[in-house]
């Protein structure tokens, strides 16, 4: 085997592969090649490296140079000056958003600073599609222990020990789930992978299946033996093909390696894995909706108990954990439950990966302790507010989370702590608001989604939901009253109560933490009909100031739709009963004579 | 393909792909690991670098050290090429000239493995390229 | 032995099974949870707790939520609070939320005052509706015999219950989500491109005015208005075990006198009786029955065996839809409605000397398959159909409240002559079991030329859904099997085809119970002691009947010898007789 001195990592995850705008692999394959470099340098695909703002990313290692917004025509240039010549590429190198300084490494740009990747270690330094990478990275060690050594009660017993916990969202300790299942006594179990992500804009399971899918396989075959179970099943949305195409690569080498199938390392314990497409339903992300999806039947949830420990999988005793959890468990066989507890805060151990989006400068997938603060996630690994805005809100937990201010900036992340702030873990999403942002819209935003995502088996949140987004509407539209606030209250108080599923018990969390840490803005569209933030477009309008305008015309010729009158040289005027609010009148203005109020 | 049959099956196998791995890893984190960084421009390529940093790279992984080679731009010694600068985890950086195989085999033994300075150090002049900006 | 668990609700302390749910717990301690999703036939081993409607919701000590009482278990040391303001608030809520997605016709709709959704809202004082919104519509969907209007539906799912678990239809499923969820037959085709049987059971459960029967009350009364017509009705035996319900009687009892009453008054020309046809059912399918036999017992082995009865209209829909290939096997005899159509339109129509097209037949059946059944075009001759108009026995209730008749005070009559005769042996058709008793009298005393002196056949009789028993004819050893609810249906006939079970007669009723259980019949609500108690009458009317055996029906014999010569003779294939079709491949329209 040729001896490679250098290794370029392309990013191959969904995000880089969507900015780049043509193959950069082949680009680059292509450069050395024509260098006559194959033998020495070698280009690999790789999982996400998390700073998808930034994409499509290249990594050069071992001088660990981390490339930005590469294109395939910079190949020729990383070619000949990198490799060639080791003078690093400066203008594909990340610029500090603040001091403009170009940083060379990843270890010295703050997005990674605070970062600690154990979900995500294999990503960005494995070849996702080479089973021999993998175990050159300890992979299936943890499962040759397990199977070798530990047997499964004590497996179990690390698991609870570790005090990892679903990083689906419920955060239920998943070594109790484990324990659950195995106590249960059937011939048939099985172990369920939930990898039918679902909150807008959150990516990390599909990230960990597209950049390390043996991981997921190795803690399923351990989860398995663990409770007596000998099949594997992976519930994975349709829309997230490459990931799929990933895993079944992976699953098919893992075959071939006997590291599925019969007689696993010799233990005599047999295990294999299938795939399931689910339609991308929000609600199939819950268990017991997943579960009857699974079997063919419609996406609903049904009522627990009975638990699918109990009563699961075609009425089987089923273990069901999501993408990230599973990426946690090979290393805390391999490192010990004592050294994942030492990580994270009291009741939530470890760390969990978040993608951050909105209004921040770094936008991406990361991965901290549990404990971090939400100013230290925002603004040091965020990079801060775009535009240098101010902050308003983060909402975090997805759609069914709920919107933090200003005071909440220095709470620990973790599962307790957020709920009780009044938002959720979640699956992890993070969404930055600033202060152009308004609070009622952004509930009716995550309403519209949920209205969307019910099933309808329920009365609460199939009508319930619906009403909340009508009334939302009616307050952004301006034609809110007083009452509807009450309404607001009371409404999300029974859906969270009375509604069958998680989906419904969480769907008011954005109108109710809205409500609570923002009740003045929600009070100033029903009583004064205004929108601070000014995105309620019904609630404001346009006014030339008399004083300023000098009738240059200028306003009324580009209006679309001549609702604005006035001779030449004098004071104009907009009728607001035509006017429909493009704002082309202020943009056009020289003078600063037009106003929103 | 053969099935892996047992952990001492894996066990073997990942010790043998170990190596593959191992310069991504070691990038991953270079300051936990001796960085040795050699010189690679025209200067340097045309003293004999290129042969330098093959060696480095062979002998270390023989040796069993734990080093990162990796290559530079110029760094301004052009009097003294090829050069290579020495970073033990920790501390400063130390750069040498006039290395050859020679000087290399010594630099391994003495300065990564013992931490004993060899001769040849080059004082520092200036900053390199790198740093200027 | 199961260890008992102690809860209270409402501070009232109770012990329960393990297992039991609050809803029962409560219900023991006369605590009365209101349901709307829920349904629980127990005879019939249904319970259908999807936990939807969220009505039933109960305040837990300690419990984050407030869980649904007709699927949550109690544990022990469960307190549970079906009162507190929380608890009364939410449910009021939430009856609010299905209001303001519900059309507010009340007054003009067919299950007003029998509607689950408008009882409830009275109970819970709902006096307007806070949280006003878009309402979700879908289009209607009318079929020969039920309509959908699921602007009314609810989405409780009783009726994909009925008809996926129950019945084994598969016509009706949940489509789309969220608000615009419906329940639907496969690809959003109307019912009649599905493989509806027009059981009527969905109907039967539906707890609103989404799913309702074709209403013919107008025709019927149109019809009667007209001078020209000659009237005749028919009364299947189901519906005189059931009527008196519609007016506050007691379940079981029997109305037979003051039904025909009522009918005169209503200014029908003719009273007669379906029992009538159901005797001469007996006649015909009896004789196709010992021809069959006898040619099995005489070793020929292409004779097709077992036969199967043909009374039901909802079950021969299930046989050609989802058991085309074995169309051969049940008895070609027609159902008793479309054999009284045949001899009244016929026979009869000559006999007073009124043409065909001015005889107008109305039957009165406990059933909604019967609609689409006198629709089929086979029954029909050039264009006139051979029954005019089918109503169910709420339909007929309405009418006579419509025509202000005081049903209690009536007097008990008896139907016309000559096809108002009827034998104990047609009575029990209306229940499971009950046809193929009837057969057996007449079987086994044409069969044996024995006079047959013990005429309950005990063996054949019960609720249970797949029932199986031996009849001794004088040596031979006849075996039966009975189901009732199609999805029992299914389950006996794959064992056949399987190999597994063997028998020479099968009687199936579409519906559970057999026709006292109809989805025409007045609504039992979920309460299946409904069911035995109209079972009870029917036999009890037997039992009380001169004549019990089919083939002793002085008239029958009558009909016989003047008109149409022999059982299964030329005549009677031809009026009497059907043929079946393969409708598996209609399920999709082009």
């Amino acid at each position: 085997m040729a001896k490679h001195k250098m290794n370029l990592m392309v990013c191959g995850g969904t995000g880089c592969y969507a900015s780049a705008k043509g193959d950069l692999v082949k680009a680059l394959s292509e450069e050395l090649e024509a260098n006559d470099l194959s033998g020495e340098v070698q280009v690999i695909t790789t999982g996400c490296f998390g700073f998808c703002e930034k994409g499509p990313i290249v990594k050069v290692l071992p001088d660990n140079t981390f490339y930005v917004e590469v294109q395939p025509e910079d190949a020729e240039q990383i070619v000949k000056e990198h490799v060639i010549k080791g003078r690093k590429v400066e203008k594909l190198l990340y610029k500090h958003p603040h001091t403009k300084e170009r940083i060379s490494d990843s270890v010295h740009m703050d997005f990674y600073k605070k970062q600690i990747r154990i979900a995500l270690r294999n990503c960005g330094i494995v070849d996702p599609e080479s089973i021999d990478d993998y175990i050159a990275r300890e992979g299936y060690q943890a499962l040759g222990t397990v199977l070798g050594e530990l047997g499964p009660q004590k497996t179990i017993d690390i698991m609870k020990e570790s005090g990892l916990r679903g990083r689906g969202g419920g955060g239920f300790p998943a070594g109790l789930k484990w324990q659950f299942a195995k106590n249960n006594p059937s011939d048939e179990k099985y172990v369920v992978c939930n990898a039918d992500e679902g909150d807008p804009g959150a990516f990390m399971d599909r990230s960990i299946l597209e950049g390390d899918p043996h991981t997921v396989i190795e803690a399923m075959i351990i989860n398995g033996y663990a409770i007596h179970a000998n099949e594997g099943l992976v519930y994975i949305r349709a829309e997230y093909p490459l990931a799929i195409k990933r895993l079944k690569i992976a699953l098919n080498q893992a075959r071939e390696y006997g590291l599925l199938g019969k007689d696993i390392l010799g233990s005599g314990f047999d295990f294999d894995i299938q795939i399931r497409y689910g339609a991308g339903a929000f609600v199939c992300g819950e268990e017991t909706a997943l579960i009857q999806s699974m079997e063919g039947e419609r996406g609903e949830p049904t009522v627990k108990p009975p638990f699918p420990a109990e009563s699961g999988y075609r009425g089987k005793p089923t273990n069901v954990n999501n993408v990230e959890t599973y990426a946690n468990i090979p290393v805390i066989i391999n490192k010990g439950a004592s050294w994942f507890a030492s990580i994270g805060s009291k009741n939530s151990k470890g760390t969990k990966v978040f993608a951050l989006a909105g209004k921040v400068n770094n936008v991406g997938l990361i991965e901290v302790p549990m404990g971090t603060t939400l100013r230290e996630v925002i603004f040091e690994i965020g990079g801060g507010i775009k535009d240098g805005k101010k902050f308003k809100a983060v909402q975090t937990g997805g759609p069914s989370g709920g919107c933090l201010t200003h005071k909440h900036l220095d709470t620990p992340i973790d599962y307790d702590n957020l709920i009780k702030v009044g938002s959720m873990m979640g699956s992890g999403g993070m969404i930055v608001m600033d202060e152009d942002d308004c609070m009622v819209s952004v509930s009716k935003f995550y309403l519209d989604f949920t209205v969307e995502e019910s099933c309808g088996k329920c009365s609460p949140c199939r009508i319930g939901n619906k009403r909340l987004y009508e009334i939302l509407e009616r307050i952004t539209d301006g034609k809110g009253k007083k009452e509807d606030l009450d309404k607001l209250r009371n409404l999300s108080t029974v859906i969270k109560e009375a509604s069958l599923c998680g989906l419904g018990q969480t769907s008011p969390n954005p109108v109710m933490s809205t409500m609570d840490n923002f009740y003045e803005e929600y009070e100033q569209h029903v009583t004064d009909k205004k929108c601070a933030a000014g995105s309620c477009k019904s609630l404001m309008s346009y006014h030339i100031i008399a004083e300023n305008c000098v009738g240059c015309t200028a306003c009324a010729r580009k209006c679309p739709v001549n609702c604005i009158t006035g001779e030449k040289k004098q004071v104009h005027e907009i009728k607001q009963d035509l006017c429909i609010k493009c704002g082309n009148c202020m943009e056009v203005c020289k003078f600063n004579a037009v106003t929103i109020i | 393909m053969t099935k892996i049959k047992s952990l001492e099956d894996l066990k073997k196998m990942q010790a043998g792909l170990r190596k593959q791995i191992e310069l991504r890893e070691k990038g991953e984190n270079p300051d936990a690991h001796t960085q040795i960084r050699v010189a690679m421009a025209t200067c340097g390529i045309a003293s004999g670098s290129k042969e330098v940093m093959d060696y480095l790279m062979e002998e270390s992984e023989k040796r069993n050290l734990d080093v990162v080679v990796t290559q530079a731009g110029c760094m301004g010694y052009c009097h003294s090429e090829p050069t290579i600068e020495v970073t033990l985890p920790g501390e400063e950086p130390l750069t040498y000239g006039n290395v050859d195989k020679k000087k290399a085999d010594e630099i391994l033994e003495k300065h990564v493995k013992l931490g004993q300075l060899v001769d040849g150090i080059i004082p520092v002049t200036h900053k390199t390229i790198e740093e200027k900006k | 032995m199961q260890e008992k668990i102690k809860v209270t609700i409402n501070k009232k302390p109770i012990e329960v099974e393990q297992g039991t749910t609050i809803y029962k717990a409560a219900k023991e301690l006369n605590i009365h949870i209101p349901v709307l999703c829920y349904m629980n036939l127990k005879d019939m081993g249904i319970e259908h707790n999807p936990g939807g409607c969220r009505m039933c919701i109960v305040e837990v000590e300690g419990a984050r939520n407030l869980p649904p009482s007709c699927v949550t278990k109690c544990t022990d040391g469960m307190e549970i609070r079906t009162n507190t303001p929380r608890v009364l608030n939410a449910r009021k809520t939430v009856m609010e939320l299905i209001l303001s997605d519900h059309p507010f016709d009340c007054l003009i709709c067919a299950k007003s005052g029998t509607c689950d959704l408008q009882k409830m809202a009275q109970d819970l004082g709902i006096r307007e509706i806070p949280y006003q919104g878009e309402q979700s519509t879908y289009r209607e969907d009318t079929s020969p015999a039920i309509i959908r209007e699921i602007d009314k539906c609810i989405n409780c799912r009783r009726c994909e219950t009925m008809c996926n678990d129950i019945q084994t239809v598969g016509a009706l499923s949940g489509i789309y989500r969220g608000f615009e969820a419906v329940v639907a037959p496969a690809f959003e085709q109307n019912l009649e491109h599905s493989p509806c049987t027009y059981c009527g059971q969905c109907v039967a459960v539906c707890p609103t005015g989404a799913l309702t029967e074709v209403d013919q009350t107008n025709s019927v009364l149109g019809a009667l208005a007209d001078p020209r017509k000659t009237v005749v009705v028919q009364t299947a035996p189901a519906v005189r075990a059931a009527l008196g319900e519609e007016f506050g009687m007691k379940a079981g009892t029997l109305v037979t006198g003051k039904m025909t009453s009522a009918l005169r008054e209503l200014g029908f020309d003719y009273v007669f009786d379906t029992d009538f046809a159901a005797d001469l059912t007996i006649m015909e399918e009896g004789t196709e029955l010992l021809d069959r036999l006898g040619k099995h017992l005489k070793g020929d082995k292409d004779v097709k065996l077992p036969i199967l009865t043909s009374c039901c209209p909802g079950w021969v829909s299930f046989f050609e839809h989802h058991f085309p290939e074995m169309k051969d096997i049940p008895s070609t005899a027609r159902s008793p409605q479309q054999m009284f159509g045949a001899i009244a339109k016929n026979y009869f129509a000559e006999k007073i000397k009124v043409k065909r097209e001015d005889m107008v037949v109305v039957s009165v059946m406990p059933c909604v398959a019967k609609k689409y059944e006198r629709s089929r075009k086979e029954f029909s001759v050039n264009g006139d159909p051979d029954v005019n108009y089918s109503i169910t026995t709420r339909e007929l209730a309405h009418l006579i409240k419509q025509a202000n008749i005081d049903f209690h005070t009536l007097d008990d009559q008896d139907f016309d002559q000559p096809l108002g005769e009827s034998t104990g042996a047609s009575v029990i058709f209306g229940t499971t079991g009950g046809v193929i008793e009837a057969a057996t009298r007449t079987a086994y005393e044409l069969h044996t030329g024995k006079k047959l002196d013990k005429v309950d056949f005990k063996q054949l009789r019960g609720m249970e859904g797949i029932r199986e028993a031996t009849v001794d004819m004088d040596g031979t050893q006849v075996r039966i099997g009975i189901a009732h609810g199609l999805g029992h249906a299914r389950q006996l006939l794959e064992d056949i085809k399987k190999g597994k079970s063997q028998f020479h007669a099968i009687e199936i009723m579409a519906c559970p119970g057999g026709c006292i259980g109809g989805g025409g019949q007045p609504l039992h609500h979920g309460n299946s002691q409904i069911l035995i108690d109209r079972q009870k009458a029917l036999y009890k009317e037997d039992a009380g009947k001169a004549i019990r055996k089919s083939h002793e029906n002085p008239f029958i014999q009558t009909l016989y010898k003047e008109y149409l010569g022999e059982p299964c003779g030329e005549r009677s294939h031809e009026l009497l007789h059907t043929h079946y079709f393969d409708r598996k491949k209609r399920w999709i329209k082009k």
